[in-house]
């Protein structure tokens, strides 16, 4: 196989797009999904085949470093001086695992969708955009150079954008979509600085150009300095703020939770487990870059660490389900963050990015399956709330196995994919200090809490009024994706990930580290069970602790005013103070002084408008004298 | 006989003079076209004795006023054409009734 | 006795060309007017004889006294009553007109004076020869006037269709 087999796997979705977009609306609702369905599939065969060829193939590891491939390039601009932006395609071990990722979960929801957006209006406008989505996410990930990352990055906004806001008749969707797209694209400002930046100190977008030799690009760019911190550090930390952006990293978190509006699946596909953790991908993309810049991967590590706990804590508190999944999300790529941030070449081999890469792996596989779940457990009673569910694990079976598997991955429960990745994870962070491994394990014991919280209210708890219908698992096009999903779950942790996926391409051996790893079983555990107590069964114990703790439960199920703190700033301080004063002088002085001008020339216009009497006669006459005063002025002065 | 430009030019700059105080001075439209006519004849007399008197071995003047009778013949048949149409719309040629291009 | 009789042809030319001239864009009835331009274009053909330009001034007789008068006239009995007198000239008018006439032929004749008072010169007899005129009208070299000549029976065509476009009724 291949490797130029891939351009298939990215261009047969932009295809698929053009397709279902252009003349899906002809078509059959359902055939319409069939179609997308089927491209998607053949997408993830060769995309499958294309990163299996790559890991397993002896031609691509040369000293026993696995060497990336630049399988297609081709200058798109030139820019002078030898700058160019290329468009191509560039295989990686972590492009080749992104293309495992995202078509197997993409694959999902595409099969997931036929049955949960079954008669939904705008069927075919859905599939669309589902297959935009993917081809922007794929040119993502096989990026050669950093500037076509950024465009897809946008790309992948836009898709985002339309897939949020597909309810488009609902108002909290479009002010969600709104919401989603502005706040990334605030963070991608930075992005695009930390690009020019970038490019100005390094002359090329290139990856494998600035991967050669970071150190001496770092180096040529610390002579300037701003703020104390030399250039590359601002741009290599601009470039993470447009990640974070992405990845909803506290502050600009306050998109993700919003963006549930959008239907189901669209949350599993992009909002759990691909788009969202771009930002990751793309640190981890640049990340020999920013080993020579420590400040940056320690303002990475804190900014993961602050939004893995703050997330956490919030989650604790939701009754929205989605809402719950959507923090526990932020939570989880703020793990992921946080392994990057910690991880150094010395320690362990740079354990910390192989365990952010392994987690990214993993966490799209349990995370998606439980935004599928919960989209089927939504589909079955019509809301999002918690007071709706209970009991369902008698009428949903094959939902609640599999949203237990997802749990117990997620909490890190042996033998779960979880476990395995967020282990590595809590031990680059104790090799990196004992303060952040301490506080990520705490992390990881809410984590066990809330989603168990999440696990007894939905399938446990008291049984609500099921009376006007009962629920019952899905049809087998929604269930299938639940099972695949929790198969992969489950045996995704044994994959020997250091084998494949390391920050230099060599290949490491990780041995379990059974006392962090105890540990962390231990907390998780600890976890599961206070949630046992708490949620088993209906009681008012858990409304007795929230009025005990009254002030931090309202707070955290506010999201700590998040919210309200950027209606201040953005309505009150920059639309009713900078803007309205901007505004005054625009209409007062700006117009003003444009309105002068109008009439000036308007009385002048009307001073002189006697002249203009439409007799020609006087015309001519006018011209006359004017000729002979000319005339007699030229013959003066010829003489 | 000895003779020079002037003698000839003076009553066609006379004619001239009677062009631009009819053309200024008339109310009927055709009354403006013939001050117009004697305008341009006078000019015709300009280059037929510029040529006579000082390129007395070429033609060109005289070409010009060849060219320039029938340029004006097209001119004034035009120009009755459109004074016949503003007689039909407005009733009479007078030139006080034709300021519709004033502000 | 021929410089005389030339003199005396010289001075009728002039003089019919300048009182016909002035009574044309004097007179109060416009059919005399156009009677008047007339006589001021049949003066202007005779100068024309009497420099030598003989087909000049065929020219000028068969196109200005004989078509355009024909059309002054036509269109003179369409739009006017016959007999009919224009009102008497406003003062101020005439006085424009006056002023802007004499300034502009005094400094006219200011500057020519100036320019040619002592460039006096002795006429050749002139024959202009048709053959020549012929060949000069539809030839291509240097000084001669083929594509002038088609360019001129276009605009005619055109102004014929113009003319008729314009006058046709609605």
């Amino acid at each position: 196989m291949e490797l130029s087999y891939s351009v298939v796997t990215i261009l047969l979705p932009l295809f698929m797009f053009l397709f279902l977009g252009l003349v899906g609306i002809k078509l059959p609702k359902f055939v319409s999904g069939v179609i997308g369905t089927c491209a998607m599939l053949v997408t993830t065969v060769i995309a499958y085949a294309v990163a299996l060829t790559y890991f397993f193939d002896p031609q691509y590891v040369v000293d026993g470093v696995r060497q990336p491939v630049n399988v297609l390039n081709y200058t798109w601009l030139t820019l002078g001086d030898g700058l160019t932006v290329d468009l191509g395609i560039f295989i990686d071990p972590i492009a080749a695992m992104m293309l495992i990722v995202i078509t197997t979960i993409s694959l999902m929801v595409h099969l997931y969708s036929l049955g949960y957006m079954h008669g939904e209006k705008g069927f075919q406008r859905y599939y669309a955009f589902l297959s935009l989505f993917t081809f922007s996410m794929l040119g993502l990930v096989v990026a050669t150079n950093i500037f076509q990352m950024f465009i897809f990055f946008e790309m992948v906004g836009v898709s985002s954008y339309l897939l949020i806001g597909f309810y488009y008749e609902k108002p909290a969707a479009v002010s969600a979509s709104k919401k989603a797209f502005i706040v990334t694209r605030f963070a991608d400002l930075g992005f695009l600085i930390g690009i020019m930046l970038l490019a100005y100190y390094c002359g090329t977008f290139d990856f494998v150009e600035l991967m050669k030799n970071p150190g001496s690009i770092v180096a040529s760019a610390a002579g300037v300095t701003f703020l104390g911190c030399s250039a590359a550090s601002w741009a290599l930390a601009l470039i993470f703020i447009g990640g974070a952006g992405k990845s909803a990293m506290f502050p600009l978190h306050i998109w993700l939770p919003d963006a549930m509006e959008g239907p189901t699946p669209v949350s599993a596909l992009i909002h759990a487990a691909t788009m969202v953790v771009a930002g990751v991908y793309l640190v981890a993309r640049m990340f020999p870059m920013y080993l020579f810049t420590p400040e940056v991967l320690e303002l990475i590590t804190i900014t993961g660490a602050v939004t893995a706990l703050y997330a956490a804590v919030v989650a604790c508190a939701q009754t929205d389900i989605k809402r719950v999944l959507a923090f526990s999300t932020i939570s989880q790529i703020a793990f992921m963050f946080t392994a990057l941030g910690v991880a150094r070449p010395e320690l362990h081999e740079g354990v910390g990015y192989m365990a952010s890469m392994f987690h990214l792996f993993t966490h799209a596989m349990f995370k998606g399956l439980l935004f599928l779940c919960a989209g089927a457990i939504i589909h079955m009673v019509h809301s999002n709330e918690m007071d709706a569910m209970g009991n369902l694990k008698k009428y949903m079976p094959i939902t609640h196995i599999t949203f237990l598997i997802a749990c117990l991955a997620i909490a890190g429960i042996p033998p779960f994919a979880g476990f395995f990745s967020k282990d590595e994870i809590l031990v680059a962070c104790y090799l990196q200090s004992p303060l952040w491994g301490v506080w990520m394990s705490a992390v990881a014991g809410l984590t066990a809490f809330y989603m168990f919280r999440l696990y007894y209210r939905i399938f446990w708890w008291n049984k609500p009024d099921y009376s006007h219908h009962t629920p019952h698992d899905c049809e087998w096009v929604m269930t299938l994706p639940l099972v695949l999903l929790a198969v992969v779950s489950c045996v995704a942790g044994f994959i020997p990930f250091s084998n494949f996926v390391t920050f230099d391409g060599a290949t490491h051996h990780t041995e379990m580290n059974w006392t962090v790893a105890g540990a962390s079983i231990a907390i998780a555990v600890v976890g599961i069970v206070i949630a046992t107590v708490l949620y088993r069964k209906e009681n008012p114990v858990p409304d007795r602790i929230a009025d005990a703790v009254k002030g931090l439960h309202k707070a955290a199920y506010r999201r700590f005013y998040m919210d309200e703190v950027y209606q201040f700033v953005t309505h009150k301080i920059i639309f009713g103070i900078i803007c309205k004063s901007i505004a005054w002088f625009d209409h007062v002085c700006v117009d003003g002084f444009m309105n002068l001008l109008a009439r000036m020339a308007n009385s002048a216009a009307y001073s002189i408008r006697k002249l203009q009497s439409g007799s020609i006669q006087m015309y001519v006459w006018i011209y006359l004298i004017g000729a002979l005063v000319l005339a007699t002025a030229t013959f003066l002065v010829l003489i | 006989m000895d003779s020079t430009v002037l003698y000839y030019i003076i009553p066609s700059l006379i004619m001239f003079g009677c062009g631009v105080y009819g053309f200024i001075t008339r109310k009927n439209l055709i009354a403006i076209l013939i001050s117009l006519e004697l305008m341009l004849n006078s000019v015709d007399i300009n280059f037929v004795v510029f040529n006579r008197f000082l390129f007395p071995g070429q033609m060109e003047g005289m070409f010009f006023t060849l060219f320039a009778i029938a340029i004006a013949a097209a001119e004034t048949a035009l120009a009755i054409a459109i004074i016949i149409n503003i007689f039909r719309e407005v009733k009479n040629v007078d030139i006080e009734n034709l300021n519709k291009l004033k502000f | 006795m021929n410089v005389v009789s030339n003199f005396i042809v010289y001075a009728v030319i002039v003089l019919a060309i300048v009182v016909f001239s002035i009574l044309s864009v004097t007179s109060r009835k416009i059919l005399r007017a156009a009677t008047y331009l007339l006589f001021a274009l049949i003066g202007t053909a005779a100068l024309y004889f009497s420099l030598g330009y003989e087909f000049l001034g065929a020219v000028q007789l068969a196109v200005y006294a004989g078509g355009i008068l024909v059309l002054f006239v036509f269109s003179i009995l369409l739009t006017s009553k016959p007999g009919s007198n224009a009102e008497p000239l406003v003062s101020k008018k005439r006085w424009l007109g006056l002023t802007a006439a004499v300034a502009g032929v005094a400094v006219s004749v200011y500057a020519l004076v100036a320019f040619f008072a002592d460039k006096a010169s002795n006429l050749m007899p002139l024959r202009v020869d048709m053959n020549a005129i012929g060949h000069a009208l539809l030839g291509t070299e240097k000084f001669e006037y083929l594509l002038p000549f088609e360019a001129v029976s276009v605009l005619l065509l055109a102004c014929i269709i113009g003319g008729i476009v314009i006058a046709r009724k609605r």
